[in-house]
């Protein structure tokens, strides 16, 4: 007698912790082997690009900081560098340091986020409290800049909003001390830990002709053994005069994308020294009356300034007519915006080209063949954000 | 190979399926024909002077006032020579365009999310499905004519035990202020005072 076997579908979330957001993953199971991916997404979708398309350019920011909330400041710098590059304008020096400086934080934030929870995924408990005490730190200099700790609206085109409070720089400097301590911790509990090697190391492996094919960037082309990151081959802001290693994975497994976003952090570590050492007192944003605008001071002192002022909180700056992609190294990836502006003070269309849409599009491909239980560490280590996904 | 020479190496291997091309901010903006696609991206990714072996995203630009609607974009970007490519062309509203999805599988969500927030169409797409809207929506969201509130609104009803679509009802609607030249009047007014010119 034969018997008929059929292949079990599982819903995989939406509401699952592993899912790192509003995933439904649809599989499809022969046992315990994964036959086929259906990643359902969408859950979380806002229309951030229409609702773009009817605001003004400052007031386009703040709906970055929406899409990959763990690292806000990252998403800001690629519009705010789309619109400078239409507009011409010169970024002074000195906001070109502390952006680049938020970036390497952001980059920071959202590696501890990722590595932690990705050993959670795998049964490690103990990062995660050690690592969301870190970003916690690192929030609070979000907050002291910005004003706010995730949502900072903190960056314009022309430079940032305001000049950082005093005693900041100081205390950014003395994290930066005791940090690498924090990842020397992180790394004693996972890098040789016998069973998150058994759960990563051969796992989800790219190869670098598929990484090319499916549209892979950062951590997920580099941990493939491609040597590509933004900051170096198209340098924007002041990288160009950092040092900085870029670390390359050999592999393409989940493990060796774990270790590159380690040693990323480390190398965060030093840009941000770097940045604070050669941060001079300076303008932080553009002189240009018509973009960036007036002092409270000079509101009440000057005529100019005051109908500047009313004028770029009331119809905005307007852009002239051009078409553009600007991409910006995120930390999951190459974070782009393509703008077409029209000569009037809102955008006419802004697509944002989010690196995490295409590596979890690559779910099927990544996991087919792979156990069950692989699922979770193949989504942690694509380090997916609903909020950038979705949009 | 810099960006002036792969300009006019395009130029001259593709001579008529190029309708202009442009050299700004450091990249290079193509301008093709809808049928020329499959054969364009094909040499752009396989040529050794090209080499665009990644497509960074697909997107489309509504223009409602168009005889040709939508300009279908793509963008390239080539590793080896550290080059950024921007495809586009025309397309009329209920055109069928190829799919580049047996070029670059990535190519897949990239056009369901066209499909799904512009209602363009692909000819030979394996998996034609909306993929970022709702289950059962309706429209397609970045159209110029969809409206910023759209149609329907989402509630849990505690009758039907479920969650049910009603259209939108707001308690104001959406503004959209007129900022652009205050001084010569918003357009409301400018009809107005023509009224009132008129009847004087």
């Amino acid at each position: 007698m034969t018997k008929k076997i059929k292949n079990l579908n599982l819903n995989f979330g939406p509401q699952h912790p592993a899912a790192h957001g509003v995933l439904r993953l649809i599989l499809e199971l022969d046992g315990e082997v994964v036959e086929k991916a259906d990643p359902h997404i969408g859950l979380l979708h806002r229309g951030t690009e229409k609702l773009i398309e009817n605001k003004t350019y400052m007031q386009a920011v703040p709906y970055f900081d929406r899409l990959d909330y763990v690292a806000p400041m990252n998403q800001e710098h690629a519009f705010a560098l789309a619109i400078e590059k239409i507009l011409k304008i010169e970024v002074p020096i000195r906001a070109q340091f502390i952006r680049v400086m938020f970036c390497e934080i952001g980059r920071i934030l959202s590696h501890i986020l990722n590595v932690t929870t990705q050993a959670l995924d795998v049964g490690a408990l103990t990062p995660s409290l050690w690592g969301f005490e870190e970003r916690e730190t690192l929030m609070t200099f979000y907050e002291r800049a910005s004003g706010s700790r995730l949502h900072a609206n903190y960056f314009r085109a022309g430079g940032v909003h305001q000049d950082l409070p005093a005693g900041l720089e100081a205390d950014i400097l003395k994290f930066c001390e005791n940090f690498p301590k924090i990842i020397n911790d992180l790394e004693n509990l996972l890098t040789d830990n016998r069973i998150f090697k058994q759960r990563n190391v051969d796992i989800g492996i790219v190869t670098k002709d598929d990484a090319l094919d499916y549209s892979f960037s950062g951590v997920m082309i580099r941990g493939s053994g491609i040597p590509w990151d933004l900051r170096k081959s198209q340098p924007y802001d002041c990288y160009n005069q950092l040092d900085f290693k870029i670390p390359v994975g050999k592999n393409g497994d989940c493990y060796d994308r774990y270790l590159c976003r380690i040693e990323e952090m480390k190398e965060s570590v030093s840009i941000i020294k770097q940045c604070l050492a050669k941060m001079e007192k300076g303008p932080i944003k553009t002189f240009d009356g018509k973009i960036s605008p007036p002092s409270k001071k000079e509101i009440k002192q000057s005529m100019e300034a005051l109908i500047h002022h009313f004028k770029l909180f009331t119809e905005g700056y307007r852009v002239p007519k051009d078409e553009i992609y600007t991409a910006v190294e995120a930390p999951k990836g190459e974070f782009g915006v393509y703008l077409i502006s029209d000569g009037t003070s809102k955008p006419y269309k802004c697509k944002i080209r989010a690196p995490g849409f295409s590596h979890l599009q690559s779910m099927d491909y990544l996991i087919k063949g792979h156990m069950l239980a692989d699922v979770p560490a193949v989504l942690g280590s694509l380090d997916i954000v609903f909020g950038e996904v979705d949009r | 190979m810099n960006l002036i020479d792969l300009e006019k190496k395009i130029n001259s291997e593709l001579t008529t399926k190029i309708n202009k091309t442009e050299i700004k901010h450091n990249q290079i903006y193509i301008e093709i024909d809808k049928d020329d696609l499959i054969d364009v991206v094909l040499f752009l990714k396989t040529n050794k002077d090209s080499k665009f072996k990644q497509l960074i995203d697909i997107t489309v630009v509504d223009y409602p006032e168009e005889t040709q609607r939508f300009k279908i974009v793509y963008l390239f970007l080539s590793h080896e020579f550290n080059q950024r490519m921007i495809l586009s062309y025309y397309i009329n509203e209920n055109e069928l365009i190829s799919s580049l999805t047996t070029i670059f599988p990535s190519a897949n969500w990239m056009e369901r999310e066209v499909f799904d927030m512009y209602g363009v169409n692909f000819k030979d797409h394996p998996d034609l499905r909306r993929i970022l809207t709702d289950y059962g929506f309706e429209g397609h969201p970045l159209r110029k004519d969809f409206p910023l509130t759209g149609h329907t609104e989402v509630r849990y009803s505690e009758d039907k035990k479920k969650v049910v679509n009603e259209p939108v009802k707001l308690e104001q609607n959406y503004r959209n202020f007129d900022y652009e030249s205050p001084w010569e009047g918003t357009k409301y007014i400018k009809n107005q005072t023509d009224n009132n010119d008129k009847k004087n």
